[in-house]
């Protein structure tokens, strides 16, 4: 027994935990404003709420990300926080910055009210009486904003979960919001409701396969930190059953979140189904946030089992990758297609995985090159995200492919900025897609990953097939006669010019991004 | 009896749960399943912390309630919503979405 627990045995006080509030102030403001935001519902009169959430929420995210610039500039941000449940370090600080910037953006096409994504009453009955009344009444859920804070204080909490209980409480924070942000949309809400349940029930199904993998990585290692997990394996005591299945099952529930094939199936329909703002949201900030994490449990815990889990994570994301790209290009659904695109490029990711070697210099640098990636790819896909919002017809957006045609014709500047997108996705230079990709292989080709990169590239030629496909759709067929009308709300304009913006600077002039990334990254995650 | 019973015990209920996950149709059940998968996972953290003589396990073990009693709040919620919708909550009446 440890000295504490006599303590407790012979009746003295439970010592109290030292906890950094300083350090881990964004994740208590976005936490606190989000049990704010539940009060605010309680206690606001219901015509002043969304004019009181927004700036709330607003003032949150910006807040918090202030506040993680401040942490990173000032302070050498090295170290464990809490008693160690949570890492402090350059990795997490840029994607927790990423996080932040990237929910702002998504909260710029949430709160888009000129045109209401959310249902008026959840409760309601699509196509009841009491859901016309409340349309009518043009009452709005204001309970969005909240959910949405405390599903960004997950994705902040996730990656830098420093012992696989804190993860695993962190992944629930963050998913269990975001079930029930998919089921909100305004129409088609029979989708939606049915991604709802889908994600619900899969997603509960793949955090029982991380948590049985966390008990059983605490009976190989006798704790669930992460960095006694790692010294235990290097001890190379201990039973090897335990270590290899816990190993595996914890990997189902991070590839789950991330839409690593064969964990994928939940994707393309929680993304086509979801309101497009949540499809966007959990496109960029989950991604980031899965990924910090997964990159964290790879390097701090499981770095020197390397030998063992780097041939599985191999076929993952080959499979991941040629998936991807191969199914993608049978889709009719934009939505879905942009699905199948994200779990490609959850595969280009899972390539700065395998590249994680013995060797620190080489690690980093895969590491940076993750890091570069996810924040990119998130503007890019807000910015994709944001685009699909705009083209509507009399039945809500106008998801299926063939409604998009001639779309060049009638708007070309948002068919052109689309276009832009879906070159940015392909990883076409000068845009923030290639420098990102580049980045990624050449981690993986300097740890000996060549054949892996080899795909990646047929991968993306594949993929360019399917981008290139929606762009001659829109620009080389004849507008429909009834064909829908882009609607430019200033708010999801916003949105579409910040991604725009950020997809053509990290394109263009990417080196004070990158070099922030290789700094981050340089101190590796804290132990 | 030896902690490797009850691990046995454990790994057992968590297939079955697995399983069930997979095969069964009504939304409720596989949720219950889930459940299942949880509690088993509780019985393995609160034998290993036996096995280690530390206390973290039967922790975690707390940790894991709270959390598995708010997924069934939401849970709950979302199949619901469905059921009024559908009058169903079978799991293959779903099927908007695929492909």
């Amino acid at each position: 027994m440890s000295p504490h627990l006599n303590a407790v045995a012979q009746g003295a006080e439970i010592p109290a935990p030292h906890i950094e509030y300083g350090q881990l102030g964004p994740m208590l403001l976005v936490f606190g404003v989000a049990i704010a935001g539940v009060l605010v519902e309680a206690f606001v009169g219901r015509s002043w709420r969304y004019a009181v959430q927004v700036p709330l929420t607003f003032l949150g995210l910006f807040g918090g990300f202030v506040w993680t610039v401040v942490l990173a500039v000032t302070e050498e941000p090295f170290h464990v926080a809490a008693m160690g449940a949570l890492g402090v370090d350059g990795p997490t600080l840029f994607l927790q910055g990423a996080i932040l910037i990237l929910a702002l953006v998504s909260l710029l096409l949430i709160a888009e009210r000129q045109q209401a994504h959310f249902t008026a009453q959840a409760s309601a009955l699509p196509g009841s009486e009491a859901e016309q009344e409340t349309m009518a009444a043009g009452i709005t859920q204001t309970e969005i904003f909240p959910l949405l804070m405390f599903a960004v204080g997950g994705m902040l909490m996730f990656p830098a979960a420093n012992d696989l209980l804190t993860m695993f409480v962190a992944l629930e924070v963050l998913s269990l919001p975001l079930y029930l942000l998919c089921g909100l949309a305004r129409r088609r809400r029979l989708l939606s409701q049915e991604a709802a349940v889908k994600y619900f029930l899969l997603g509960a199904f793949s955090s029982a396969f991380f948590l049985y993998g966390a008990a059983l990585l605490y009976g190989y290692a006798g704790s669930v930190r992460l960095s006694v997990i790692a010294a235990q394996i290097e001890r190379d005591t201990g039973s090897e059953t335990l270590l290899l299945a816990g190993v595996a099952l914890l990997s189902v529930g991070l590839l789950f979140k991330i839409g690593a094939v064969p964990f994928h199936m939940w994707k393309p329909d929680v993304y086509q189904g979801a309101p497009t703002p949540i499809t966007a949201l959990m496109a960029s900030c989950t991604m980031v946030s899965a990924f910090g994490a997964l990159l964290r449990v790879y390097y701090v815990g499981l770095e020197k089992l390397a030998w063992e889990w780097r041939p599985a994570m191999w076929g993952v994301a080959i499979l991941t990758m040629v998936a991807g790209a191969v199914i993608a290009i049978t889709q009719t659904d934009i939505k879905r297609m942009l699905a199948y695109s994200s779990i490609a490029h959850a595969g280009f990711l899972l390539t700065a995985v395998v590249a994680i070697p013995d060797a620190a210099a080489a690690s980093a640098k895969g590491l940076a090159g993750a890091l570069f990636y996810l924040a990119a790819y998130g503007f890019t896909t807000i910015g994709a995200f944001a685009v699909i919002t705009m083209v509507r017809d009399a039945g809500g957006e106008a998801g299926h492919l063939s409604r998009w045609a001639g779309l060049g014709k009638r708007s070309p500047v948002v068919a052109g900025i689309f276009a832009f997108f879906l070159l940015a996705f392909a990883g076409i230079p000068l845009t923030s897609g290639f420098t990102g990709k580049f980045a990624v292989f050449q981690a993986a080709v300097d740890a000996g990953a060549t054949p892996l990169v080899v795909v990646g590239v047929l991968a993306s030629a594949i993929a360019a097939f399917f981008y290139v496909r929606v762009i001659v759709v829109m620009f080389f067929s004849e507008p429909e006669a009834d064909g829908p009308t882009v609607v430019a709300a200033p708010a999801t304009a916003a949105a579409v010019a910040l991604g725009l913006t950020a997809t053509v600077v990290l394109g263009v002039l990417p080196q004070p991004m990158l070099d922030l990334a290789g700094h981050a990254a340089s101190q590796l995650f804290v132990r | 009896m030896s902690p490797g019973h009850y691990l046995a015990l454990s790994a057992i209920l968590f297939t079955i749960g697995a399983v069930g996950v997979l095969v069964r149709r009504n939304a409720i059940v596989v949720f219950m399943c889930v459940e299942l998968m949880l509690n088993a996972t509780n019985l393995a953290f609160v034998t290993f912390a036996r096995q280690h003589g530390n206390l973290d396990g039967q922790i975690i073990a707390f940790f894991v309630m709270v959390v598995a009693a708010a997924e069934v709040v939401v849970g709950l919620a979302i199949i619901m919503t469905i059921f009024r919708t559908r009058r169903s909550s079978s799991v293959d009446d779903a099927n908007l979405l695929k492909y």
